[in-house]
């Protein structure tokens, strides 16, 4: 117990700096996940039409998923050096495997009847992926968002390493001064920023999901 | 199916006539390369019910799906109101013809009033009109609309889901109505009542209506012709009393049940079977009677059981004609073979 109240002491004292590292940590997640959803939710459709196609883009997403997010980070400093710029595109690449994989996922496994019922009434092509696909697929998607921001959240600890700063800057500082309380106050915030965007994503996941075709 | 005196919000499109010219479909599967749908010519007049019936693998999906295009051939023409489908294109002429499957379909994250209103959405209907048409197609099959507009398909029973299915293709009154055993995954009584009203629905409104089945009796009590397919031929096209009484060859025998003298019974109509009425017959009022539409199967039972020599049948309740053992006998024997596929 004393440790936690000398953490937060801690916080206190810092405030400003600890301010500016959650907005950073934030700032690089999130952008790093509106990128990806850019990059990534195409590719994951396009992956969902089938043939060879899905074969490589799967593939290569799995390829990159074998690779440690901390490695990433450090092959890309000889090219992008240091900074927010190496840690920023790692995490990213992060997020791709879920956002591709649960959209493809999603989009195929709208059934089938419905998707020819549609085809069978006149919908072209375009409206049924709009108008039927994509809103039943849709919950799928959101959970692959999910999975995503919370691994970037986790993983943008390591930005600290390539001096892109955030809240992995207090772990690291703390484990190199072995000071406890810097350290908690850094793996703490992480914790519970994971936490809370998981909570919001699931609620916005339940929002999302279209009436009818809820779980019982 | 509801209320049918009430003027439409819709004007019935005229039925549609559809015409296959020597149609064949091949899908590329590689080495084993049968064609689905084999050189097949017939003509479905409009307002025609059709049944397309014969064993799964028989052509039967294919050669529906030919109508709308969700195929098209591999060889031949298929003429829609003597346009050959090939010059229209797939969405819109879709829009102009009903389709139902098996499953239903149903989009689930719409409402039955949503599903409903799809395709007069497509063609761009106003609210107004989408919704005196939704509230009119849902009376029409049964579904009072002020109970049922607002759910959801998995909040319905199989049957519901099939009705709102039948209701959805309707909507915009389309020329012709294409069915994939629609009623191939309900309960017996429910599918009875729905093939009841289906032939209702479809004197009422008169389009073309192509059906598909692999049930004999189903096609026996829909169909104004039966289309008997096999490996991707029709091997006859003709009137249930004919395909029953008369079927082309063996094949077509079997499925009829050439062997199973009641099973037969069983499906030939009474208005087939019965003598009509002379000018001046006189009906005795103690004779046993029975109303059309019947099938000769529980007539005979009848007789049977009350031996009496006779029963009256009446249409609209005239006696106009009658059935006695002498006209069963004449229905009992198949003539195998007599007709050759038309």
């Amino acid at each position: 117990m004393d440790l936690l109240a000398e953490t937060w002491a801690y916080v206190s004292e810092n405030g400003e700096r600890f301010q500016h590292a959650v907005l950073v940590h934030l700032g690089l997640s999130f952008g790093a996940l509106a990128i990806a959803m850019l990059i990534f939710i195409p590719l994951g459709v396009l992956a969902s039409m089938g043939g060879k196609l899905t074969a490589s883009i799967v593939g290569a997403v799995a390829a990159v998923r074998v690779i440690p997010s901390l490695a990433v980070i450090l092959l890309l400093l000889p090219v992008f050096g240091l900074g927010w710029r190496p840690a920023l595109i790692a995490l990213t690449l992060l997020a791709g495997p879920p956002l591709v994989i649960n959209t493809d996922i999603g989009l195929r496994g709208v059934d089938a009847a419905t998707l020819e019922a549609a085809t069978g009434l006149g919908l072209t092509d375009a409206q049924r992926f709009w108008r039927v696909k994509a809103p039943l697929a849709l919950p799928v998607i959101v959970t692959g968002v999910r999975s995503a921001a919370v691994e970037v959240i986790g993983s943008a600890t390591l930005a600290a390493f390539v001096g892109a700063g955030g809240l992995g800057e207090f772990i690291t500082s703390g484990i190199t001064l072995l000071d406890e309380r810097m350290l908690l106050a850094g793996a703490i915030a992480v914790i519970a920023l994971a936490l809370l965007t998981e909570w919001s994503l699931a609620r916005l996941e339940v929002r999302l999901t279209p009436p009818g075709t809820a779980q019982a | 199916m509801g209320d049918q005196g009430q003027a439409l919000s819709a004007a019935p499109n005229a039925a549609t006539e559809i015409r296959f010219d020597n149609v064949s479909k091949q899908f590329d599967r590689g080495e084993e390369s049968r064609p689905a749908v084999s050189d097949v010519s017939l003509t479905i007049e409009p307002g025609e019910l059709v049944v397309l019936i014969g064993p799964s693998g028989c052509g039967k999906t294919t050669l529906l799906k030919l109508i709308n295009r969700l195929y098209d051939p591999t060889g031949g023409v298929i003429y829609i109101d003597g346009t050959p489908s090939q010059q229209l294109a797939g969405p819109e002429l879709r829009r102009h013809m009903g389709y139902v499957i098996q499953q239903g379909g149903l989009f689930p994250h719409y409402s039955v009033a949503d599903n409903v209103a799809v395709v007069p959405g497509l063609l761009g209907w106003d609210k107004a009109r989408t919704r005196t048409r939704v509230d009119e197609l849902l009376d029409l099959v049964g579904l009072p609309p002020a109970e049922y507009r607002n759910r959801y398909p998995s909040q319905l029973s199989g049957g519901q889901q099939q009705r709102v299915g039948i209701a959805r293709a309707i909507a915009a009154s389309p020329g012709t109505l294409l069915m994939d055993e629609p009623f191939g995954a309900l309960d017996a009584i429910t599918r009875g009542r729905l093939q009841e009203e289906l032939r209702e629905l479809h004197d009422q409104l008169g389009q073309t209506v192509v059906f598909v089945t692999h049930d004999i009796d189903e096609a026996a009590l829909l169909a104004d012709r039966i289309a008997v397919m096999r490996e991707g031929k029709v091997v006859q096209y003709d009137t249930p009393a004919n395909v029953i009484m008369r079927p082309a060859d063996r094949f077509v025998a079997e499925l009829v049940g050439a062997d199973d003298l009641l099973r037969r019974l069983s499906l030939v109509s009474v208005a087939v079977a019965m003598t009509a009425l002379a000018p001046g017959d006189s009906v005795d009022g103690n004779e046993p009677t029975v109303d059309l539409p019947m099938r000769v199967r529980p007539v005979l039972s009848m007789l049977l059981e009350s031996g009496a020599p006779r029963v009256i049948v009446r249409d609209g309740g005239a006696p106009v004609g009658y059935l006695d053992l002498a006209a069963i006998q004449a229905v009992s024997v198949p003539q195998i073979g007599e007709v050759g596929p038309s």
